[in-house]
């Protein structure tokens, strides 16, 4: 009897060696290509050029906070933040709102075969690169050849290149990135809105309440849930995002109001040969980041508490 | 809902609505249709005409047999086809067996090992850092350059985790029972049980590889060893930024129907495919939303 359980134990060990080896390579590859980097962070706090060695790294003396505080003590501080926020605000107001407002739409079309055809062609941007989509604006903003010029001249306007327009660029930052994300993130909502028991409509055009009383009274409560849970998802990521957009649309015309921390790091850290600075700007971006995430995160464990006992 | 009718408010809601549902339609697709008809228009008539062009006067081939002329082209759908094929496998590879293992419960230093997980993601890597390892560990220039960086999605960890707690435990009992091994368990009976999520999630992969462009941006500097993205990031910059160096000199500046044949060329594959996999995406996407 012993005997037996001695060698199903080795068994097991065994067994979990084997786990363990398939582990492996996830927890090698988190090791080197995450948390170095995050070591890597440490950069900030030195003196280093982009392309340094990795002994020139570690003899570098340390410079304490000495690049944070040219970063804040720069001229461009409050104009970068001030782009990061504003790019940030303008996506959780619009680019967060619209695939709402067509998900309610979509929502009333009763011809499921036409349904089914705009959500196909409303998700396929997304699933494009930053460059194509950057190709396609460049394309629709053509001075000589696109439908946006064209169409302000047929209707006696003078056209300008929009892109490199400080009064424009981000209407058209904007625009581009919603409509490359409007389709996909009514699935989310479609959903919700599919789930929503018939019967309460029903119940609700017996009392004589309209569409519009309907929208406002039976589909928009179902899915306010799902629309606070997104919002919070999205407010701990919105300072990651937007990057490769701007990267690809941005021009030293517009930097003004264009220019976000993300942009400005590789611009400083890789291709203006100052690593250290770089890195301290995104480390700086990466505590205003976290600190989104644990607002939210906390929200979002008082808010699904409340309504689970509430 | 026939049995009542429709108010005339209502009604004229439903016509703005399907309307507006048709304008939504042409939002999506003419920026498509604009770059193909430019793709077909010749240089002395993109010159000559001025506005819009909805039809080209006529359907010139030149910028795509120009392109397919050149060897660039193909050597730049090459290394997409490379860093989409392998990049997927690792990653796929990576991801289900990581997933498999933390999906026992009873394995000795699971919780540590999830939570080193999940503060991946909540310090995403940053460019600086990134970058000063890839090039201490000599992979500039290297085409794993565009593969080691990204192995794993965290999130699509957390997943493959949900999926593989699914599959009855009194399956993977009996392998035991009949002496199988972990590895023979997952294998012959988790990945295949689970073969629909695990396509779905490299479907994703997949279409991220395609798409992605800045890994390259970064690491990559040798014009030869672009992708079709950067290749085509730089064709569309060209006279942006009024610098032709690289590999481009003896070409001439890309007119305008060779940027949309190029834009063409690249998103073809995703666009061709995109419909039949559609639904595999939306699934994918609510399973995670849903586990997540």
């Amino acid at each position: 009897m012993n005997k037996i359980n001695n060698k199903s134990l080795w068994k097991k060990i065994a067994n979990y060696k084997l786990l363990y080896a398939l582990i492996l390579p996830g927890l090698a590859y988190i090791i080197i290509f995450r948390y170095i980097p995050l070591i890597g962070t440490l950069v900030a706090f030195k003196k280093v050029p982009t392309f340094a060695t990795i002994e020139q790294i570690i003899d570098a003396k340390w410079v304490g906070l000495y690049q944070f505080r040219k970063f804040v003590s720069s001229h461009y501080f409050w104009n970068i933040l001030g782009n990061t926020f504003a790019l940030a605000g303008l996506r959780m107001v619009f680019e967060f709102g619209a695939p709402i407002i067509l998900a309610l739409l979509m929502n009333e079309i009763r011809r499921v075969a036409f349904k089914r055809i705009v959500q196909t062609i409303s998700y396929m941007p997304y699933f494009i690169s930053t460059v194509v989509l950057a190709g396609l604006v460049f394309n629709l903003l053509s001075t000589q050849s696109g439908i946006i010029p064209d169409i302000v001249t047929k209707l006696g306007g003078k056209s300008i290149y929009y892109l490199a327009d400080v009064r424009y660029f981000r209407t058209v930052l904007l625009s581009a990135i919603i409509w490359k994300n409007i389709g996909w993130g009514t699935i989310i909502y479609l959903a919700a809105l599919s789930g929503i028991d018939q019967q309460l409509y029903e119940a609700a055009r017996i009392d004589g309440a309209n569409r519009w009383i309907q929208t406002l009274k039976i589909s928009l409560p179902s899915i306010s849930f799902a629309v606070i849970i997104m919002f919070l998802l999205r407010i701990s990521v919105v300072l990651n995002q937007g990057f490769e957009e701007t990267l690809m649309l941005y021009s030293p015309a517009v930097y003004q109001v264009s220019d976000i921390i993300d942009t400005y790091v590789y611009r400083v850290g890789l291709l203006q040969n100052q690593a250290s600075f770089g890195a301290a700007v995104g480390l700086f971006k990466s505590l205003l980041a976290l600190t989104l995430v644990l607002v939210s995160n906390y929200v979002a464990k008082k808010f699904s508490d409340h309504s689970l006992y509430g | 809902m026939n049995n009542l009718a429709m108010t005339r408010g209502e009604k004229v809601f439903s016509v703005f609505n399907y309307v507006f549902m048709l304008l939504i339609i042409v939002i999506f697709l003419f920026p498509f249709l604009s770059v193909v008809m430019t793709s077909f228009v010749s240089t002395e008539e993109y010159l000559t005409r001025t506005g819009l062009i909805l039809i080209p006067e006529k359907f010139d081939f030149s910028a795509y047999q120009m392109i397919f002329k050149n060897k660039m082209i193909y050597s730049a759908y090459g290394i997409t086809f490379f860093r989409t094929i392998v990049g997927t496998f690792f990653q796929i590879a990576i991801t289900t067996a990581m997933a498999y293992g933390l999906s026992k419960d009873d394995l000795p230093g699971r919780k540590p090992i999830q939570v080193l997980l999940m503060l991946c993601l909540v310090f995403p890597v940053q460019i600086i850092p990134q970058f000063l390892l890839i090039k201490n560990l000599g992979l500039i220039n290297s085409l794993w350059a565009m593969i080691f960086p990204w192995m794993m999605n965290i999130q699509y960890v957390f997943l493959m985790i949900a999926f593989f707690k699914q599959v009855p435990a009194s399956l993977e009992e009996a392998a035991i029972i009949d002496g199988c091994s972990h590895v023979s368990i997952f294998f012959r009976i988790i990945l295949p049980l689970c073969l629909p999520s695990v396509a779905t999630i490299a479907l994703f992969y997949a279409v991220w590889h395609w798409n992605s462009w800045f890994d390259a941006q970064m690491f990559i500097n040798d014009i030869k060893l672009y992708p079709m993205q950067n290749l085509l990031k730089r064709i569309l910059e060209v006279p942006q930024l009024g610098d032709i160096g690289g590999g481009l000199e003896d070409e001439p500046l890309p007119s305008e129907s060779i940027k949309g044949a190029v834009i063409i060329i690249t998103s073809l594959p995703i666009l061709c495919v995109y419909p039949f996999v559609q639904k595999y995406f939306v699934t994918g996407f609510m399973m995670g939303s849903v586990k997540g």
